[in-house]
């Protein structure tokens, strides 16, 4: 009983970031009928935005120490963060321990204006183009941005560590009834799952409530009528794009503690989700959520040593076993809708 | 005992009775058209011919054989071809092309890998593909590609490679949609012309009373998925069911 | 000839001289001149450049004709290549079973999973046959380490059993894979002045190869088979209501093209008898579709330009560094010469995937028939201006 609440457990972080990235896909898909082979390269942005935050935090000048001395007796140089001489030294370090959350802040506007920026500069010119050529032109995209990031932060992974309170694991079982140390669950990854359910719940909610998120379903459903009522469809389609993009960045800013950010992460990512996109069925977002979910907890099962022993590399790969499976019982994927993509 | 016999079929879409009880006989080597109002139920009946649906209750049989379950590939080797109501081409093929590949499908049956042979040793096929082109008057243009042509073109090409099958039954959904009237009753030349040069049976979809009218032997009026009455035109134009269900709307 | 017509006579013609004077057409710079760098006429070059472009070739017979795009191609590589190794190892260390059984293993496999990933289209399609790839990609790297030799990869040794050759392995070397005696890492240097071309056994090979796999492609698209194939593409509900069934064309077209792939692995190996997992990773497979749009999908000529111009961008541009830029710009201003070196240097050397991006997309942008559009529209820009120069005559014709 145990093993199957762990297992679930630690499928739900890695469920949490494939539906987060798998939601935005959709999004950019069911609005704008565009297949983006650049939105892991978002998230891995999204990723980058912590590590630059966390530079522009700990940018530093240097001091000279009188009361520290080297082993020559000479004065030691210390470098002592900008922020720290504005803030002093106790509100300083904790900013920058809280780095990843705060990041949060910063990556909004960024990711914002970048998607914004791709969808009007590029992705607009492809909305008439087949599919074959926006899978390929944002596959060229996501390479391009994807060796930016390399050349500029390099090829090794860069930690970015969780705030200290969240550092470490913490005995979960004991919270559930079970007898102690059965169940240890790391807590960033509690703030991982906590973060997601409430990423997708405000963009449900911004979809189901207010105006906006009206006209966009509408747009969704048929992009030609709600035109012809004379509402600019392609003005929200591109906010549409961009807020699909702070949600792959938001993804990535919090899924930096669990791993290090290094440029490949989005490929490695998307590959997955594209997947799970295909799962849950094009142009569903509650198909995207779940299947998300599922395939998350799915594959934590299957890296479970009892299930290796009887099936062994069940674990590598489990997700693409049920995607063939579900793709050949259920063509249109556990949610979709008739007539997506299947011209 | 018709050409093409449809006995009793029903399909259902959810909660909608698209078709019920639908009793229809195609005699050999006449025009049947199918009208009736808009959701009556043609277009339904027509997919269920072709192999695109099945229908739920009933049966279709062409010549004896029973067409249900059978793929559209299937269905078309048997002698049944279908014209679309917007053109379905090859754009990005030639004309000529587009008029070979039917030619192929007849002489080769649904599949024939044979990779070796180059398109061009294939005399016969291009003889046969002239021929029909010739018969459509597009062979000047039989190069060119045939996204490019004009729609009228588009549809005589689309004609073109249903009849270089030979096919024994042609089923026409609505072959004059959206077209100007000239084209109409170009298309209406068209397809006398071809009636009178070969054995065929067609059936036709069609919204234009015009068209219906002019070339129709028998006519079934189709009324909320359901056959209302079957005649000659002659009695039809009369007919006071008909009237109430179709034809009234037109006259006021 | 060769059951061709003039123009694809002459295409051919054009592919063989190329493949033939590699040797010199890719060392066009003396072996001391300061150009020397951008040669590529060295084998293992050379072998990659007419192995990729058999890869790219094959890719297109699916995707350039049937406009399915598959993303898991690496996968029949991958296999291929493994299958190769294991004749090396088992039968005889001559190539020719090595080759012949990689394409016939690889055509199986694609047969299977072709198999299933046809009964969808699209974006369906591209996501089975990923999942495929990376699912053999996966089990390769872990479960099957015996068959594959994990993420060492697979390579033959000493002791094999090398059943009909047996004694080539008394020498106390690990034999090398050769044709009848003749290895494939034999070369022959040929110095003419300051020049120098290395004529290499197993390039030749390949290239032969290749010219067969590049004349086995004419044919095919000018087949009646090539012309079903282009016209699912176009429009696939009008070929079914023609009395064609689609599924065998496609899942034809789809082995052929994952034999090409396997042929490539089985050369790939025979050159060098080493086969790893990550000839299998989805990274391989987006590699055939990079080098075949920008090539020119759909065309006979594009692959193997696209094939080519990858593989020559990936060895030459990322050799240059830094002090090479330097070299460059050394006859400006040092203000300018750094500046840029600082602009250049993202796009070459390790950056040179950026480059590649970068020309992808434009390439994808603007000219979406490839780096073939690209040759016919300067073609037709010279042929223009010609007309125009002939123009007086054009206008004493009479007007149709």
């Amino acid at each position: 009983m145990e093993a199957i609440v762990l297992q679930l457990l630690s499928g739900l972080d890695g469920g949490s970031a494939y539906a987060l990235i798998a939601l935005g896909l959709t999004l950019i898909f069911g609005t704008l009928g565009v297949v983006n082979f650049a939105h892991g390269a978002l998230f891995m942005i999204g990723a980058f935005c912590t590590v630059t935050l966390q530079r522009i935090l700990t940018l530093s000048h240097t001091v000279i120490d009188d009361t520290q001395k080297d082993f020559l007796g000479n004065p030691l140089k210390v470098q002592v963060p900008y922020i720290q001489d504005w803030f002093g030294e106790a509100t300083s370090a904790a900013i920058i321990d809280w780095s990843v959350p705060l990041a949060i802040i910063f990556a909004i506007p960024v990711m914002l204006i970048i998607g914004i920026v791709m969808e009007r500069g590029l992705i607009k010119h492809f909305y008439k183009r087949p599919h074959a050529d926006q899978i390929l032109v944002t596959f060229g995209l996501a390479i391009v941005l994807q060796e930016i990031i390399k050349a500029y932060y390099g090829a090794n992974p860069i930690p970015a560590p969780a705030p200290d309170v969240f550092k470490g694991s913490f005995d979960f079982g004991q919270l559930l009834g079970f007898e102690a140390n059965r169940i240890i669950y790391p807590y960033w990854r509690l703030v991982y799952f906590g973060f997601a359910t409430i990423v997708i719940a405000s963009v449900f909610a911004f979809l189901q409530f207010t105006t906006f998120g009206m006209v966009v379903r509408a747009g969704m459903a048929d992009r030609e009528t709600v035109g012809l009522l004379g509402i600019d469809i392609d003005k929200r389609f591109t906010m549409m794009f961009g807020l699909a993009a702070c949600v792959a960045g938001l993804a990535g800013v919090m899924y930096t503690p669990i791993n290090s950010p290094n440029y490949h992460m989005g490929m490695d990512f998307l590959v997955i989700s594209f997947v799970v996109v295909v799962v849950g069925g094009m142009g569903s977002l509650p198909g995207a959520v779940l299947a998300g979910f599922v395939l998350g907890i799915l594959q934590s099962f299957a890296s479970m040593r009892e299930v290796i022993e009887v099936l062994p590399g069940i674990n590598q790969v489990v997700i693409y076993l049920a995607a063939i499976i579900i793709l050949l019982t259920r063509p249109r994927g556990l949610l979709g809708k008739r007539g997506v993509m299947e011209d | 005992m018709g050409i093409l016999e449809i006995k009793n079929v029903g399909k259902r879409f959810g909660g909608l009775q698209a078709l019920s009880d639908v009793n229809l006989s195609v005699e050999e080597n006449t025009v049947h058209a199918i009208i009736g109002p808009n959701g009556a139920g043609k277009s339904t009946l027509l997919n269920c011919l072709v192999g695109k649906l099945i229908p739920d209750t009933g049966s279709v049989t062409f010549q004896g054989q029973s067409l249900l379950g059978r793929k559209p590939h299937e269905i078309n080797q048997m002698g049944v071809s279908r014209v679309f109501q917007t053109p379905e081409i090859f754009g990005d093929l030639t004309v000529l092309e587009n008029v070979m590949i039917p030619c192929f499908a007849h002489r080769d049956g649904a599949f024939q890998m044979n990779a070796i042979r180059s398109v061009r040793h294939q005399n016969d096929i291009r003889e046969s593909a002239d021929q029909i082109l010739t018969d459509v008057n597009m062979l000047e243009k039989r190069n060119m590609h045939a996204a490019s042509l004009s729609r009228g073109d588009k549809r005589r090409l689309e004609m073109a490679m249903c009849l270089v099958q030979d096919p024994k039954l042609l089923l026409l959904d609505e072959p004059t949609a959206g077209m100007a009237r000239a084209d109409t009753n170009n298309t209406i030349d068209l397809l006398k012309e071809i009636k009178e040069k070969r054995d065929i049976t067609m059936a036709i979809i069609e919204h234009d009373m015009h068209v219906v009218f002019s070339m129709a032997e028998r006519i079934t009026v189709l009324a909320q998925g359901t056959p209302l009455v079957e005649d000659t035109p002659e009695n039809i134009k009369g007919h006071p069911k008909v009237r109430e269900a179709y034809l009234g709307e037109a006259q006021v | 000839m060769f059951g061709l017509n003039a123009k694809d006579t002459r295409l051919l013609l054009i592919v063989i001289g190329l493949v033939v004077f590699a040797p010199f057409l890719m060392n066009p710079f003396p072996t001391d001149s300061g150009l020397a760098q951008f040669n590529a006429g060295y084998p293992d070059l050379m072998q990659r450049f007419v192995i990729f472009g058999i890869f790219a070739i094959g890719f297109n017979i699916l995707f350039g004709l049937t406009g399915y795009l598959s993303f898991g191609h690496a996968a029949f590589l991958g296999a291929g290549s493994y299958a190769a190794v294991w004749m090396l190892k088992l039968l005889t260390i001559n190539v020719i079973p090595a080759i012949l059984i990689s394409t016939l293993v690889a055509g199986a496999f694609a047969l299977l999973i072709g198999f299933i990933s046809l009964r969808r289209s699209g974006i369906y399609f591209s996501i089975l046959t990923l999942a495929f790839a990376q699912m053999a990609f996966a089990l390769a790297a872990s479960v099957l380490t015996p068959i594959t030799g994990g993420e060492t990869g697979l390579q033959t040794a000493l002791n094999d059993p090398r059943i009909l050759d047996g004694a080539a392995s008394g020498t106390g070397n690990i034999p090398a894979p050769a044709l009848f005696g003749l290895e494939m890492r034999d070369s022959w240097d040929w110095v003419v002045g300051g020049w120098s071309f290395t004529f290499n056994a197993g390039y030749y090979l390949a290239g032969l190869f290749m010219i067969g796999a590049f004349y086995l492609s004419i044919l095919i698209f000018r087949s009646p088979f090539g012309l079903m194939l282009k016209a699912i593409k176009t429009n696939q509900t009008r070929l079914n209501y023609t009395g064609l069934n689609s599924r065998p064309y496609t899942l034809a077209a789809f082995v052929i093209s994952g034999m090409y792939a396997g042929l490539a692995g089985g050369l790939m190996a025979s050159m060098d008898p080493l086969a790893g997992a990550e000839r299998m990773q989805w990274t391989a497979s987006g590699e055939v579709v990079l080098m075949a749009i920008l090539g020119g999908a759909g065309t006979l000529i594009g692959p193997v330009l696209g094939a080519g111009f990858i593989k020559y961008f990936e060895n030459i541009f990322s050799k240059i560094n830094d002090n090479v830029l330097h070299q460059w710009f050394a006859f400006m201003p040092d203000g300018i010469e750094n500046f840029l070196v600082t602009i250049l240097h993202p796009f070459v050397g390790k950056g040179w995937h950026l480059t590649l991006g970068l020309v992808f997309m434009l390439v994808v942008i603007f000219l979406p028939g490839g780096l073939v559009e690209g040759g016919q529209r300067i073609g037709r820009l010279f042929s223009r201006k010609k007309k125009t120069d002939d123009s007086p005559n054009a206008d004493t014709k009479p007007a149709e």
